[in-house]
């Protein structure tokens, strides 16, 4: 199943100017159990999807409260620096909605 | 003792506008106070370093008649927080230009404080040098160069400053750069509530409606905060504030929904029970405040590097699609040989492929389609606006004429939706400070001003 069809929210935004933070969101605790377990969110596999090194992934979460898992990146460059392509990041989120979640 | 604070938001930026049906309702909960945070450093390094606001002055006019109006009428105080969009001395002022009008149009005048939050370069160096100064998160170190080429830099304050303006009696307090959540906690601390609760409930109420369902950052909403908790409920009878939308509010913008740092301190939300006591509404209990041994403070900076032309254009050429990278590279090459007395190191040129990676650049996973069209933005950055206009002309009109291999259309390689083709964009900026500085006091750095302004009576 892909993670598109199981979150209710996928998105990306500036997590201040250098850093960039993904929620996933979902309506149910099993779903949420789901996609936490399969770790297709891991620090490991967030790096594969996006091509970067796995250093480069600050943090990952699952915040129960929301039934979220977050994950927050390194900005290729600060916000709005030369060659910067979305300086609020919120476009950065698609490589997500193909995720399979086994 | 039952004790409670009720604080109005009307809107997640002054200026993004608010239903007036939303905010009566919001009166009508009779508010103790209207808070409303203007600034973020969402829209990028140019509104800072430049001192411009990314939000319109007539937008923010309208705004602020409601508020203001409401405010004086009920004898409540208004609080802006982060003037102007990024809180630096300029933005204060035409904050504070608007709110003069505003009072002149009202005919009424107001103990207004304005407290500014610029650090000068000689603070901030000696702090550097002190090691009072950190970075934050995946920031390079603070330099000597990066404080003096900047042309604004402001420290977020947290709500000691704030407090200390109501303490004088202000009616309205209008803030440089300030925490987001700080104008909306002043007046519970202030009355001896949770600090805990009271960020918490700011943090929340900073967004106004956008923690609802459906979300929204131009309507309205009530946070009501008393010993135990706080309670939130959506101004607008279409908005029901949800346990998961409050919950997932709580990520917003955030690197880790558990710890919040801020001045003095880190929100600690890991024992936070969020529940739903009515349809619309929902409270919050158990926030801690970790309270950290020396008071920090948020450090934000802009440099201006060089002045910016772009011109923009389309390719339907499926030939010239293909191969596109070579010839722009090789279009590139040509540029930098007929200039040869420019630095290479003075100029950045950049071919941006809307259809390929335009949007996520080098984090773009899918690169094997080939699009039937793509946008193209030729853009240039140099030290003066000449050299960007110059450099920027001559890559356009070779791209246009271009003789790649096994070219067939050979009047021109751009469709260009605009004459002139060149847009000179005038100074690009950038981040150069965005680290924490360790000070002695929460206030100092924080000068208040208060007077009263308006139409004298």
């Amino acid at each position: 199943m892909k993670l598109s069809d199981m979150a209710t929210v996928i998105r990306s935004k500036n997590a201040g100017p250098f850093e960039l933070t993904f929620d996933v969101l979902f309506a149910t605790h099993a779903e949420f159990e789901r996609v936490v377990r399969s770790e297709v969110l891991s620090a490991k596999k967030f790096a594969e999807l996006f091509h970067i090194p796995t250093a480069d992934v600050l943090s990952v979460v699952e915040f129960e409260p929301a039934l979220a898992i977050k994950v927050t990146i390194k900005r290729s460059r600060s916000s709005g620096a030369f060659g910067e392509t979305d300086v609020y990041g919120a476009q950065q989120h698609a490589p997500l909605l193909q995720v399979e979640v086994p | 003792m039952n004790h409670s604070i009720s604080i109005l938001s009307p809107t997640a930026i002054l200026g993004y506008g608010f239903p007036e049906s939303s905010f009566e309702a919001g009166l009508a909960r009779e508010p103790d106070a209207i808070a409303v945070d203007a600034g973020s450093t969402d829209p990028g390094p140019y509104y800072l370093g430049s001192g411009e606001s990314f939000t319109n002055r007539e937008a923010v006019k309208r705004d602020l008649v409601l508020m203001i109006q409401a405010g004086l009428e009920r004898e409540i105080p208004v609080l802006i927080g982060t003037a102007g969009g990024s809180g630096a001395r300029p933005h204060l002022q035409w904050c504070l230009e608007v709110i003069d009008e505003v009072l002149c149009d009202l005919n009424r005048t107001a103990l207004v404080a304005e407290i500014a939050s610029d650090q000068d370069q000689e603070t901030v160096t000696e702090a550097l040098h002190a090691g009072r100064i950190s970075a934050l998160g995946p920031v390079p170190q603070l330099t000597d160069d990066a404080v003096t080429n900047s042309t604004h830099i402001v420290a977020q304050m947290g709500v000691e400053p704030v407090i200390e303006a109501l303490e004088h009696g202000a009616q309205i307090v209008v803030t440089g750069r300030c925490y987001d959540p700080a104008v909306f906690a002043a007046v519970p601390i202030r009355a001896g509530l949770s600090e805990a609760l009271s960020l918490h409930m700011g943090k929340i109420l900073e967004c106004a409606a956008i923690a609802a369902v459906p979300g929204s950052g131009s309507d309205c909403m009530l946070g009501v905060l008393d010993e135990t908790g706080f309670t939130l409920e959506a101004l607008s009878p279409e908005r029901q504030c949800t346990v998961t939308s409050v919950a997932a509010h709580t990520l917003y913008e955030k690197t880790d929904p558990r710890f919040l740092p801020g001045p003095g301190g880190v929100l600690d939300l890991t024992g936070c029970h969020f529940e739903q006591i009515d349809k619309r509404r929902v409270r919050v209990t158990g926030t801690k405040l970790q309270k950290s041994e020396r008071y920090t403070i948020k450090l934000e900076g802009a440099q201006p590097v060089g002045f910016r032309t772009i011109s923009i254009a389309g390719i339907r050429a499926p030939d010239l699609i293909e191969q596109l990278d070579d010839v722009l590279e090789a279009v590139r090459e040509r540029v930098f040989s007929n200039f040869q007395s420019i630095e290479k190191s003075a100029v950045q040129l950049l071919f941006r492929v809307y259809g390929k990676n335009g949007v996520m650049g080098e984090l773009e996973p899918c690169c094997d389609q080939l699009p039937h069209e793509v946008g193209l933005v030729i853009e240039v950055v140099a030290r003066t606006q000449s050299l960007a206009d110059t450099l920027c002309s001559f890559a356009r009109s070779t791209l246009l004429h271009f003789g790649y291999p096994g070219r067939q259309s050979t009047a021109g390689n751009l469709a260009f939706p605009y004459s002139p083709s060149d847009i000179s964009h005038g100074v690009v900026y950038e981040f150069s400070v965005y680290h924490l500085m360790t000070v002695d006091d929460p206030i100092d750095p924080f000068p208040i001003q208060i007077k009263q302004r308006g139409v004298s009576l």
